[in-house]
């Protein structure tokens, strides 16, 4: 006989498929003034969507990072909807315990129930470097209902712009400068951290990449993952000009750049199935051909001391993600021919 | 695992561990994360059954690291949530980063220390370094010596700490193996008798909900902090009134007659006390019974809780006597005279006091070792030495070193 598992439903979100269809309920701001991000910021997009997508009824934590020093400082907050600081590597614990306390409570009567949404953002250093444990623990706990965002800006941007696990193959950060002697210092290739998480959670029932240049998506997608019960992930692109190095007029036109050029491709998978959204889908099931991502590459300040050979390997790594990846961006390797057989 | 033996009217055979589990049932708690690591961990197997059995509602959640059990509590108990954790040694070091947030946070919030030398060499015995390591952070600390105090212990943390005054995280010190795994006779307090000590943890305006949309913990930097640090300071002298003034209700409801800081032993007529924590008391209250039947007038002070730190108690109480022998189950190396940190704690806090004793600090029983009768018997004799001799001894005293 099944026991009886105590469980809060979900709040009803409704996806808005494209910009011109986006309903009313998503057009009140719950990131608004108060916060001193960079100009081009597209993390703080990501903030503002994400707080548009989830509504009132929310409870966002906020890890350690440029979304926390930029965003809250004493006496000012952007966040119409309560928030709390947590510490860099425990973005999943942080929303294990804010959902844990709101089941317990419910279920024991020390709290009106209602489904309320808990999400936890983290840079990549919460998401990518430190905070793996407590988010690949957090993604675990199919009875609590959270969506973990990991805004990924390719660096410890909110430090000084050191190397992350996130950070693309010969960036120049500060704790990686080319010099007289080496040209690329970081010879690291970028951590597969959305297909890390959906490869080793089989129980999580939504895992997406996303892109504030691509706004209805991005809303969708993280209305997808608080709808769906128990926890979800969300990776997102976040060009950053201070990090990056470039005019933050552009920062628009880089995060398409990214995508157009198949170096992150978007995807969600949801209840075991994977789907490429936007532009990536028309790239993979077709009907549009993949930019180079050189013009992506060139238009930063991060790459200018590459010479050909670079441009011509991360090209080709490029390319093989798509080529020769069982899926391109998510699965880097195939299933091998029975040994038996050969 | 040991199991509890019900001997009848009431009274039960149970571990240090299993009283804590016991308290955390009858304080309805509502949030506990587990992380395997000796000796503290015996608590949560002892929690775990009650919750499989059905004899207690919470959501128990066995986290990933100790970093992660002491985050997943913190972020629970801004939402309300009355809650529990614990740890050991290194295990608790691996949460120093929560441990300092929830402090500064002013988050109530139990853990219970099963107090364990820190690594390395890897080391399963007693020592107090691991608990006193929060002293500083605006962590309440108690150290039970037995079962039966660990109920009033357990049960005044959670008074304390939720009291809006306070608002700080208490940790319950207990001796690994000496307290946690050992048995003996206690009577457990009534669900009545705790509901009415014990009210509901209640946040009020700062908890994290949707109907109090409040941002917690902005940065501050020179701007306000100061003034953060300063409130902390505040809540964690409010903790010494609050502490006293509840002791007064404990009493009353449970019937008991115990001093909120302090327990003295054969003190009335003493000559020389010794001075220590946890269940030093064990041996030494068995050697200072040897003792009297020689006519050597000693007794022992032990103090309850090292935060907040009874310094009027004790040093009225000190005071009363011409020489006093503190016992350090911890090291702090470099310190002053080399001495232990309650050693340097309880001179500091004597420091000036009209006929301030002369004080000889003694570091025993480290990693468990065990403190002998004749270890004890000879701290007093190097106390009383003092006394004759009409000079302080200075020299720490490290007893039972190979």
């Amino acid at each position: 006989m099944a026991e009886s598992v105590y469980h809060i439903g979900t709040q009803d979100l409704p996806l808005t498929q494209r910009v011109n269809q986006i309903p009313e309920k998503v057009v009140e701001e719950y990131y608004t003034s108060g916060h001193r991000t960079c100009q081009g910021c597209e993390s703080a997009l990501i903030m503002r969507l994400m707080a548009k997508a989830a509504g009132p009824r929310s409870i966002i934590l906020g890890s350690t990072g440029c979304m926390y020093v930029a965003n809250t400082t004493y006496y000012s907050t952007p966040w119409v909807v309560p928030w709390m600081h947590t510490q860099l590597g425990s973005a999943g614990s942080a929303a294990t315990g804010t959902a844990a306390a709101l089941r317990a409570m419910m279920r024991k009567g020390k709290m009106k129930e209602e489904p309320i949404n808990v999400i936890a953002f983290c840079g990549d250093g919460g998401g990518v470097d430190m905070g793996v444990s407590s988010i690949s623990a957090a993604l675990m706990h199919q009875h609590y209902n959270i969506l973990i965002i990991c805004y990924d800006n390719e660096s410890y941007a909110n430090t000084d712009i050191q190397i992350s696990g996130s950070s693309p193959w010969g960036a120049n950060t500060t704790f990686t400068p080319p010099g007289k002697k080496i040209r690329i210092m970081y010879k690291n290739w970028k951590k597969n951290i959305a297909a890390l998480y959906a490869v080793g959670h089989t129980k999580c029932n939504y895992v997406a990449t996303a892109d504030a240049s691509y706004p209805a998506d991005m809303i969708d997608k993280v209305r997808k993952g608080l709808k769906e019960p128990g926890p979800a992930f969300i990776h997102t692109f976040d060009p950053c000009p201070k990090g990056w190095d470039y005019d933050p007029f552009f920062s628009h036109k880089l995060g398409e750049l990214a995508v157009e050029s198949g170096l992150f491709p978007l995807w969600e998978m949801t209840n075991g199935e994977l789907t490429y959204t936007g532009v990536s889908a028309r790239h993979v099931y077709g009907g549009r051909k993949r930019k180079s991502v050189r013009e992506y590459l060139q238009a930063q300040g991060r790459f200018h001391h590459w010479i050909e050979e670079d441009y011509a390997y991360f090209e080709g790594e490029i390319e093989k993600m798509w080529t020769e990846w069982s899926m391109p961006g998510v699965i880097p390797f195939k299933m091998a021919e029975d040994p038996s057989k050969k | 695992m040991a199991t509890a033996v019900d001997t009848g009217a009431g009274v039960e055979l149970l571990t240090g561990s299993e009283v804590m589990a016991h308290i955390c049932r009858l304080a309805d708690v509502d949030v506990l994360t587990a992380y395997p690591i000796r000796p503290y961990d015996t608590v949560m197997q002892y929690v775990s059954r009650m919750i499989a059995n059905g004899e207690f509602d919470a959501d128990y959640i066995p986290a990933e690291s100790e970093h992660g059990q002491f985050e997943i509590v913190k972020h629970a108990s801004a939402c309300g949530a009355r809650v529990f954790t614990g740890s050991s040694g290194v295990g608790w070091l691996y949460a120093m980063e929560p441990l300092a947030v929830t402090a500064g946070l002013r988050l109530p919030m139990v853990a219970l220390v099963g107090c364990r030398a820190l690594d390395d060499p890897g080391a399963f015995g007693t020592e107090h370094n691991d608990a006193l390591l929060v002293r500083d952070l605006g962590w309440l600390i108690n150290f039970p010596d037995t079962p039966q105090e660990s109920v009033e212990m357990g049960l005044m943390a959670y008074r304390v700490a939720e009291d809006p005054r306070v608002f700080l995280p208490c940790a319950i010190a207990m001796d690994g193996a000496f307290l946690t795994h050992s048995q003996a006779t206690v009577t457990l307090p009534s669900q009545e008798q705790v509901n009415e000590f014990l009210p509901p943890y209640d946040r009020g305006d700062l908890l994290l909900h949707p109907d109090n949309p409040i941002t917690i913990a902005p940065q501050a930097n020179e701007d306000w902090l100061m003034e953060v640090r300063r409130q902390s300071s505040e809540a964690s002298k409010n903790a010494y009134t609050v502490l006293k003034e509840v002791h007064k209700d404990y009493c009353r409801i449970f019937n008991d007659d115990t001093n909120p800081f302090l327990d003295e032993y054969m003190t009335d007529d003493a000559d020389v006390v010794l001075v220590g924590m946890g269940t030093m008391s064990l041996p030494v209250k068995v050697a200072i019974r040897e003792m009297r039947k020689d006519g050597i007038k000693v007794g022992m002070v032990r103090l309850k809780w090292v935060r907040p730190f009874p310094t009027e108690e004790l040093r009225a109480s000190l005071s009363r006597f011409k020489a006093v022998g503190v016992i350090d189950r911890d090291y702090s190396f470099g310190s002053p005279y080399g001495g232990g940190i309650l050693f340097n704690e309880v001179k500091a806090a004597l420091y000036g006091a009209n006929n301030e004793p002369f004080m000889k600090g003694f570091v025993c029983g480290l990693g468990g070792r065990e403190v002998l009768l004749a270890d004890v018997r000879s701290m007093t004799e190097q106390v009383l030495a003092t006394i004759k001799s009409g000079k302080p001894d200075n020299e720490v005293t490290w007893m039972g070193v190979r």
